[in-house]
């Protein structure tokens, strides 16, 4: 019941927090929905806790938006079972179910202001007039939008829109709340304001809310734990740390955040460690996962920010002994961030390899530039070991 | 400012030739007819007096003008007979308007939902009877309405009646062929707004508690009412002034201001009263459009 940890636990993830949940408030057991031949969702299953802010995160057309759209009611499951609460909700009917969602295109009804937009769900949810009165005016300032409520949504813009439909979906006390790509069509801005608001909104409310994002930095920013669909299929169910330190396959490492891939063999294993012939890479020295890989094939993911870079190598009884791979190579290509730098490193044996620098200080005299001569080195715990 | 940089010197060249069209064609005719119906009727030709002319100098058109008078109007409003036909006409265009959109509604409604690929289709369907005269297709209603006709067959054939129904020349039988005519009119601009409904507004009703049916009512409805208004409209104006329906089908008992104004040109040959008919006609026709054009001007400053 508590047993949160993901498919691959990892050192570097150790420190990722822990939540107890109570038994899941929702269980996807086994679902399938096509459409034709083509299989939006394939045998997924899922449990998400009470409280929980839950993001499912994937690229466009993986079965995201269609497995929202099945917890909403607007589509049926083909095969498996959708439980709420431990109830079968498969027949019950969207406008009867506990959940509400928010739509990607917001849906206000264009011809109601905003207050009317607001209480639309509440006379059938049985409240009273004075009832709806108070949800609306309790929902309005929850959203932060006073004095707006005589307007129309087209007098809105699109922050408000969005906060309307965000107070229309919480109206009525949701035990789910659905988002779908809710933030996609503010700018980048508003879009990272609204990101803290909605956390607080969840903490403070305690609703538990399931977002479809194919943003990556969104899904990392709110959500406790995500999970990553390609293809109608769960890849990964994680917290944010762990999916980024501690991805599941190849794939994940490459559509979360940015990484180096070097594939290889390995050719000795001693107690923990792995000795590694990388493709154009030369010998690498990586710690061996929890669950060891069995193929001799593998290979080998480190994070563009792990590496460091220095003009002369670490010392060389480091390299000997395996206790830090050093590659040698020359600046290829220099990209100015801001915050941070990217340099791409031409290795002598072949392979490039991008490395993330923080730009520390402002008058940066030291700063490498393309042609230098550098050493690229990186620790054995920082390299993560995928099959490939 | 930057709406009047909008309409560059060829955007407003280009509007010229609708107002030239609409002065030659409609204003000026319009002038005509107006001045016919301050004219007295006269065994002339033309059938009516004074006419304007420069044969007599200056003094003889301003003779021409003080001959000019309200008369026929005071005979419009004096006569029963013209009023009547005016509430008919008024009552028929209300209850034929009401028919058609209880009839068009569903229809544009289905359409709007059936697959994208077969809406053209439901469309097609839709105008393929304008292909047809409209004459014929009324001569078609009389050859299924008469006594011997197609529908008194089927209804006999069926045993749902014993004898022959008399159809032809009652408000029934001109109610069908109005709503047979017009329906076109009624379900386009209705499918046209329908269409264009985001299926989303409906999906977000189902998922705030709100039945099928009460969404239908609460979102659909109320977001197609400009359809609703051009539809009514569209119908109307030209039922108001109908007269080839009720006179082949309609009995002679009671007569749509059409057919009085018809009577009055043809029969009567009082060009200065049928005209001054034609007049009151327009002035009753621009209130529904005024009222029309209201409605939207305010939903355009709500926004």
């Amino acid at each position: 019941m508590t047993n949160l940890t993901a498919t691959v636990a990892d050192p570097a993830a150790s420190d990722a927090p822990v939540i107890a949940y109570p038994t899941p408030l929702l269980r996807i057991d086994g679902v399938t929905k096509k459409f034709g031949a083509h299989s939006a969702v394939n045998d997924l299953s899922l449990d998400i806790k009470a409280g929980e802010f839950f993001a499912l995160l994937g690229p466009s057309g993986c079965g995201k938006t269609t497995l929202l759209r099945m917890l909403a009611g607007f589509e049926a499951p083909d095969t498996g079972k959708i439980e709420l609460n431990g109830e079968d909700i498969a027949a019950v009917l969207p406008h009867q179910r506990p959940v509400n969602m928010m739509f990607q295109n917001y849906a206000l009804f264009p011809h109601l202001n905003v207050r009317d937009n607001i209480g639309f769900g509440l006379k059938s949810a049985g409240l009273t007039r004075l009832g709806i009165d108070t949800r609306v005016a309790e929902m309005v300032a929850l959203v932060k939008l006073q004095g707006l409520e005589k307007r129309r949504p087209d007098q809105l813009s699109g922050g408000q829109k969005q906060r309307v439909a965000l107070a229309r979906a919480l109206a009525r006390h949701p035990q789910l709340l659905l988002l779908d790509e809710p933030l996609a069509a503010l700018d980048k801005k508003l879009r990272e304001e609204t990101q803290v608001e909605l956390m607080a909104l969840q903490r403070q409310l305690g609703t538990t809310f399931v977002i479809v994002t194919h943003d990556q930095e969104e899904a990392m920013t709110m959500a406790d734990r995500i999970g990553v669909m390609n293809e109608g299929r769960l890849q990964q169910v994680a917290t944010p740390r762990q999916l980024y330190e501690a991805p599941a396959s190849r794939w994940i490492a490459e559509f979360v955040g940015d990484i180096n891939i070097i594939e290889g063999g390995i050719t000795h294993r001693d107690s923990h460690r792995l000795t590694i012939a990388g493709r154009d890479v030369g010998t690498l020295f990586a710690i061996e996962p929890r669950q060891p890989v069995g193929d001799a094939v593998i290979c080998v993911a480190i994070r563009p920010e792990k590496i460091r870079l220095s003009r002369r190598g670490p010392a060389t009884d480091l390299i000997n002994s395996g206790a830090m791979n050093s590659l040698e190579g020359v600046i290829s290509d220099v990209g100015y961030l801001g915050g941070r730098s990217l340099y791409k490193v031409k290795l002598d044996r072949g392979a490039t390899l991008r490395v993330a620098l923080a730009n520390t200080a402002r008058l940066d005299v030291d700063a490498y530039s393309i042609g230098e001569r550098v050493a690229a080195w990186f620790a054995p715990d920082d390299c993560v070991v995928l099959v490939q | 400012m930057s709406r009047n940089r909008i309409f560059t010197a060829p955007a407003r060249l280009a509007a010229i030739p609708p107002y030239v069209w609409m002065v030659l064609f409609f204003l000026v005719p319009f002038g005509f007819v107006l001045k016919i119906s301050l004219s007295q009727t006269a065994i002339a030709q033309p059938p009516y007096l004074p006419v304007f002319g420069l044969s007599e100098g200056t003094d003889g058109l301003k003779a021409s003008f003080t001959a000019l008078s309200l008369d026929n109007f005071r005979l419009l409003v004096s006569d029963n007979l013209y009023l009547a036909s005016y509430l008919r006409s008024v009552l028929v265009a209300v209850v034929s308007t009401l028919i058609l959109l209880a009839v068009g509604y569903p229809i544009a409604y289905g359409m709007a939902r059936l697959p994208r690929r077969w809406q053209g289709v439901a469309m097609m369907l839709v105008i393929v009877p304008f292909w047809t005269s409209f004459l014929i297709r009324i001569y078609a209603w009389i050859n299924i309405l008469q006594h011997d006709g197609l529908l008194n067959k089927v209804l006999l054939a069926l045993h749902i009646v014993s004898m022959p129904v008399v159809w032809l020349s009652t408000d029934s039988a001109m109610y069908l062929g109005i709503v047979y005519s017009y329906l076109p009119f009624m379900i386009l601009p209705l499918y046209a707004t329908l269409a264009k409904q985001d299926p989303s507004l409906i999906e977000a009703a189902a998922d705030l508690g709100v039945s099928r049916i009460d969404a239908f009512w609460l979102v659909t409805v109320p977001l197609s009412l400009r359809g609703v208004g051009a539809g009514a409209l569209l119908c109307f104006i030209p039922i108001m002034g109908e007269f080839v329906i009720p006179d082949l089908l309609a009995g002679s008992n009671s007569l749509m201001i059409g057919q009085t104004l018809w009577l009055e040109f043809f029969t009567n040959k009082d060009w200065p009263v049928a005209s001054a008919t034609a007049i009151v006609l327009l002035g009753l026709l621009l209130i529904p459009l005024l009222v029309y054009d209201r409605l939207q001007r305010r939903q355009l400053e709500a926004r």
